[in-house]
């Protein structure tokens, strides 16, 4: 079994947003990246399906953007994917022009499987796995917490409102990873070791020009100062109070 | 004449919020284009859709795309079907739900039509026929500003963020039958389990009770359930990422970063720390209350209302004067 992952290098969940002087992009000192976090459980996924499977398959990265995003990728490479491509090229805003790099890459490609995280922690489409399996002909199925392989099927659980599916999916398929019980492993030293012999190709992206156009970035303004209505059980009632008469919340 | 269709989602029939948001949206875009709004429902065969009733949110036109193939959403047979009418139509602008069924179905339409999408917008605006939306970005950290430059402009709304506006407009109904075949798609929903009896989710309910770590045990969510059901219909319980990795509660319930993003009415918080990930799901909901031991909690700095106290003390009495104030009514 094939696997590809596609994942992107983001800001980290912790880093502090900060519009600079243009208005149109963000202060990038002092910000820490890593891989987004449902790219990581797509990850995870690919190495659990090897591990648990052990045949001859191996599990590629691929990722879309500047050179800093090799780091990305070996840390894929240090949680144990094989091999690791990284498209050099400016990551558009429009989700489509991604997707298009992306399956021009994929194009003809023999893997089985196609991971992609169900949204990128920076520009949160939720729409580049749908559109790369949507302009490649592949099947797709998005918000998959989990899946087995039987034989050349795909089986998935996916997270719908109130409830779960049971999807079935024809191999070779695109599934859309979301949140599931696998944490996604930490590199070990052994791991970013070995990373470094990995194979990382680099070649330039094909990008279209973006046909979504950025005015600006703002931040949210902030919340108006909140109120500490009291202490213990007793801050109850003048908070239910507030609720019903000044917030008309309940 | 510009078209705007908002595609409608039901369940077994029945429309929800975010089926009047996003003929509502439509409405009003297509006002602002001089235009008609239509709307479209996918159904299965001898579902009975009010698809009429659209017409109470501004919709002139409603197509109804009947069969059994439509039934549940499966995604081979919704994007030909929608595909066909979008190319058929000549829209300027197609309104989805951002909804688990909107985010799924969108893109791959976007690819099919080569056209972008703008996904989960918070805003959205047509002046001088060029449509501009607002998103969040970086996980509500920051708002991305940003035109359409392509026709249909494809968007999908954030469910709870837009309002439901009554306008009459004709809401005249057709029904089409596609062609499918059933046995060319390569994707099937072989089951389907409801974890909710009956309870709304925690992405379309319009008030949430949410608890962390500080509830000590799986078993102390009685409690939660407690004020849950006095506050209404409309309530369901979320969950922050320590109490889900410990297996206490399922994802589904989980709010934030790598759970969901939610903009309720009220956000009750109850031993949630406040996280920047947990901030992340929750901090566009209209009231967020919070109740922490820890005056210094990172809660209470998006928190409206706080109380700083023991939440099993807490709890306890607020479900009560919940449950008062509200037989009342
Ligand atoms: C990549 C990444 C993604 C993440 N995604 C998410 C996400 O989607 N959602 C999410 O929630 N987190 C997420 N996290 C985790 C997040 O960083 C926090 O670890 C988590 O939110 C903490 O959960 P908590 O508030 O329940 O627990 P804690 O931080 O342990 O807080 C418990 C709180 O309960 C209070 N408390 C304890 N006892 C009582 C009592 N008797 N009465 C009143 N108050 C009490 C304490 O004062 C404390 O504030 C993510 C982290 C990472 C790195
Ligand atoms: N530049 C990129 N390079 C590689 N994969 C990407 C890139 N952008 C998005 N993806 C993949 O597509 C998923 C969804 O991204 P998005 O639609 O931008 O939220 C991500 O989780 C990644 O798996």
């Amino acid at each position: 079994m094939n696997v590809i992952v596609c994942i992107k290098r983001v800001p980290d969940t912790e880093a502090r947003i900060r519009i600079d002087g243009s208005g149109s992009s963000i202060e990038t000192s002092g910000i820490k990246y890593d891989m987004s976090p449902y790219d990581a459980f797509a990850v995870e996924a690919a190495i659990r399906l090897k591990e648990g499977l052990q045949d001859e398959g191996d599990v590629s990265v691929l990722t879309l953007g500047d050179s800093s995003s090799s780091e990305t990728l070996r840390k894929a490479l240090a949680m144990g994917a094989d091999r690791a491509v990284l498209l050099n090229g400016e990551v558009s805003l429009d989700g489509l022009a991604t997707a298009k790099g992306l399956a021009a890459e994929l194009e003809g490609s023999e893997a089985d499987l196609f991971l992609f995280g169900i949204k990128a922690a920076d520009d949160d489409q939720q729409q580049v796995g749908q559109m790369v399996a949507a302009l490649s002909g592949r099947p797709c199925v998005s918000g998959v917490s989990s899946f087995e392989i039987d034989g050349r099927t795909a089986r998935c659980k996916r997270e719908v409102e109130g409830g779960s599916e049971i999807v079935e999916v024809d191999l070779p398929a695109v599934l859309c990873i979301t949140k599931g019980s696998n944490e996604p492993r930490l590199p070990a030293l052994k791991g970013i070791m070995a990373a470094k012999k990995k194979p990382l190709e680099e070649r330039p992206a094909q990008v279209s020009a973006s046909r979504v156009r950025l005015i600006g970035l703002s931040t949210p303004p902030p919340r108006a100062e909140g109120l500490i209505v009291g202490e213990g059980p007793d801050a109850v009632p003048e908070l239910v109070r507030i609720l019903r008469e000044d917030a008309h919340a309940i | 004449m510009a078209k705007v269709l908002a595609v409608a989602e039901h369940r077994d029939g029945q429309f929800g919020a975010a089926a009047r948001e996003v003929v509502s949206v439509a409405a009003r875009l297509a006002r602002d284009l001089g235009g008609t709004a239509q709307g479209v429902v996918l159904a299965g065969t001898g579902v009975p859709v009010e698809a009429s009733s659209l017409g109470a949110f501004g919709a002139d036109k409603i197509v109804v795309i009947e069969h059994d193939a439509l039934a549940d959403y499966n995604p081979e047979a919704w994007v030909s079907t929608l595909e066909d009418l979008i190319l058929a139509g000549e829209y300027g602008v197609v309104v989805f739900s951002a909804t688990t069924l909107g985010k799924d179905l969108a893109p791959r339409i976007a690819a099919h039509l080569d056209v972008p999408l703008a996904s989960d917008v918070t805003e959205v605006a047509i002046s001088d026929g060029v449509v501009s939306v607002t998103r969040p970005v970086f996980s509500g950290k920051a708002f991305a500003h940003l035109e359409i430059d392509a026709s249909p402009a494809l968007i999908s709304i954030r469910p709870n963020v837009f309002p439901s506006v009554e306008w009459a407009a004709e809401g005249e109904v057709t029904t089409v039958t596609p062609d499918l075949n059933v046995s060319d798609f390569r994707v099937r929903v072989v089951e389907r389990e409801s974890s909710s009896d009956g309870v709304v989710d925690v992405s379309e309910a319009s008030v949430i009770v949410s608890g962390g770590r500080g509830m000590k045990d799986p078993e102390n969510w009685s409690l939660l359930e407690s004020l849950r059901e006095a506050l209404g219909a409309d309530a369901a319980l979320g969950a922050s990422r320590a109490v889900v990795d410990a297996g206490w509660r399922p994802h589904g319930e989980q709010v934030g970063q790598t759970g969901k993003t939610v903009a309720p009415a009220l956000y009750i918080a109850v031993g949630i720390s406040g996280a920047v990930q947990h901030l992340a799901g929750m901090r566009t909901a209209k009231t967020i209350v919070a109740i922490n031991r820890d005056a210094d909690a990172p809660i209470f700095g998006v928190a409206d209302y706080g109380i700083v106290g023991d939440l099993f003390e807490v709890l306890p009495r607020l479900t009560d004067e919940i449950a008062d104030l509200r037989a009342k009514d």
